[in-house]
């Protein structure tokens, strides 16, 4: 484990050499996703000039919402800082036979593979999230416990460990596939519906969709969890889906692996 | 090569001449619909799956109707706001140009812009071109998803407009096209004065996003005051043209602008198409008097 960890901080320090060798272009990503963030943002509170919540009686009023929208710059700043880059590259490793290399090494290749490279200009907007969490909470009514405190991180990985193994079933499709170049397509299409509370998703067409992103693909149990923890008082419900969160990073993260090493097992080098 | 066959060659081509335009340009369109036609599967797929986004968007302005108790938001009703998405979603049809400004860039940057140079062939008569095939086989191909989705969502349209809106909705897309065009090529031929364009091009898209009324109906932004007294943010919106790259064709089919409106406004979407035509055109000009190439 420890060298792994070792491992990892080399991989770190070598893309944060590599990210301050070209400053200028390392600002210009910061700025740019900022921007988009932004924009966003302003979009939610246009938004909020129309609507004291959204949905009926549901309590995702301004500030709560904004700390649920904290939540998930948190949650997917790390994800994009940590593996989607290294899962991008995937695409072009496996029609090159550059996987080949990857696979002699004495490591594990799902660590190698999803882990060698690390965005710390994807930081940004998670350093912009835990700003906007800190103005959401101070400004709600409701003042979280400091055990939703201890629970929130804890929530927070469990939600990374979820989009993490989505990310790595969408690799082993690419090994399978051979080349998938829309794996960050998928990737946008699939989390966007994680981007909003989980109650908008209500009637005949909301609810199957809301059970289907719950407990087939956990998408919906990624932001949602961790911000109503914080967001809202705890209650019978939060702790059921505290726990549902738990199993689905634990599940998620198994079924991946699986899925990755079945994945890896069919791969035929495309090397000569 | 024989006297006699060069001869026959020179004389056939000056017969062809008058038909030789289209004929290539018939020879592009065929080769850009034999490429989609490729993989057709994954084309209607993917443009099946641009549809997703839409229904978050469906179900988070359900949610905020459901929350307040009025019956419409600057205008709109529920059903005209996922009607309005699905509207914009055509207009980018016609405006979006995927690869324009950065192909354009790139072509500079490497140095293969210098065939336009020297060859009879105007550069941004020959992208236009291209660019058209493009579109026309993308239309061909993406009908059928499109009308899968309008068929499955027609609950949510008014009543269809009358023959004569229906034509200024169409004028109001070509120009939508053109307008798109010309201000994407605009921004392309930056790459003659900056080396790397792509942070430019990104910030257009972050405006364009913003403001064309992709994110939400323009009509929105009435109440919201920009600190100028007596101008409002749709006020501002509305001087600039990027809302006719989404917003406006949208909204002439749903009849929020109608009449004399209507007509005015399709003259300044008509005027703001000159105005890129010609800055694209002067852009081009200057750009390749400065510009140098080096190399084979």
């Amino acid at each position: 484990m420890n060298r792994y960890l070792s491992i990892l901080a080399t991989f770190a320090r070598a893309c944060l050499v590599r990210d301050m060798t070209f400053r200028a272009n390392f600002l210009l990503e910061c700025i740019t996703s900022i921007g988009w963030m932004s924009m966003n943002l302003a979009f939610y509170l246009l938004i909020f000039t129309f609507t004291p919540e959204i949905g009926k009686n549901t309590g995702w009023s301004r500030e709560p919402f904004f700390a649920f929208v904290a939540t998930g710059l948190i949650i997917n700043s790390i994800v994009q800082a940590l593996f989607m880059p290294s899962a991008e590259e995937l695409t072009e490793m496996v029609r090159t036979g550059g996987l080949d290399a990857v696979l002699v090494q004495p490591l594990d290749a799902q660590f190698l593979l999803s882990m060698h490279r690390v965005d710390f200009s994807a930081c940004a907007n998670g350093l912009v999230g835990v700003g906007l969490l800190g103005w959401a909470v101070s400004r709600m009514d409701h003042v979280p416990s400091p055990l939703a405190w201890l629970l929130y991180p804890l929530l927070i990985i469990c939600g990374v460990a979820i989009l993490y193994s989505l990310v790595i079933m969408l690799a082993a499709a690419t090994i399978l596939l051979g080349r998938n170049q829309s794996l960050y397509d998928f990737w946008f299409y699939l989390t966007n519906f994680s981007r909003y509370p989980a109650e908008i998703y209500s009637g005949p067409w909301g609810g199957p969709i809301r059970t289907l992103c719950t407990f087939v693909i956990p998408i919906l149990l990624v932001v949602n969890v961790p911000a109503r923890v914080i967001a809202m008082p705890l209650s019978g419900e939060s702790w059921g889906l505290i726990a549902a969160a738990l199993i689905a990073a634990t599940s998620a993260l198994l079924i991946s692996r699986l899925v990755f090493q079945a994945a890896l097992a069919k791969y035929r080098s495309a090397s000569s | 090569m024989s006297h006699s066959t060069s001869e026959a060659m020179t004389s056939s081509t000056t017969i062809g001449r008058p038909f030789a335009g289209l004929r290539t340009w018939f020879t592009m369109l065929a080769i850009c619909l034999e490429e989609r036609l490729v993989y057709r599967g994954d084309f209607i797929i993917g443009t099946l799956m641009r549809f997703l986004p839409i229904v978050t968007q469906v179900f988070l302005w359900t949610a905020v109707f459901n929350a307040t108790s009025r019956a419409d938001i600057a205008g709109y009703s529920r059903n005209d706001i996922v009607a309005y998405y699905l509207l914009t979603m055509v207009t980018r049809a016609f405006s979006s140009m995927p690869g324009l400004s950065g192909g354009i860039a790139r072509s500079v940057r490497d140095g293969s812009v210098k065939k336009y140079l020297v060859q009879p062939v105007d550069y941004v008569g020959y992208l236009l071109a291209a660019r058209i095939a493009h579109k026309v086989v993308y239309y061909l191909v993406a009908f059928l998803p499109f009308a899968g989705v309008f068929y499955v969502c027609r609950s949510y349209f008014p009543p269809i407009p009358d023959v004569g809106t229906i034509a200024l909705y169409v004028l109001s897309l070509v120009l939508s096209f053109l307008l798109g065009f010309f201000m994407e090529a605009t921004l392309g031929m930056l790459g003659f004065w900056f080396l790397e364009v792509s942070s430019i091009i990104f910030a257009y898209m972050l405006v364009q996003y913003l403001l064309s009324g992709h994110m939400f109906p323009i009509d929105m932004l009435v109440g919201i005051p920009t600190g100028i007294p007596g101008v409002s943010a749709a006020d501002l919106v509305r001087w600039l043209p990027f809302e006719y790259t989404a917003y406006f064709p949208a909204a002439v089919w749903l009849g929020k602008v109608h009449g004399a409106t209507l007509v005015r406004d399709l003259a300044i979407e008509a005027a703001w198409v000159v105005v890129m035509a010609v800055a694209c055109r002067i852009a081009w000009w200057r750009g390749t008097r400065r510009y140098s190439a080096f190399g084979g």
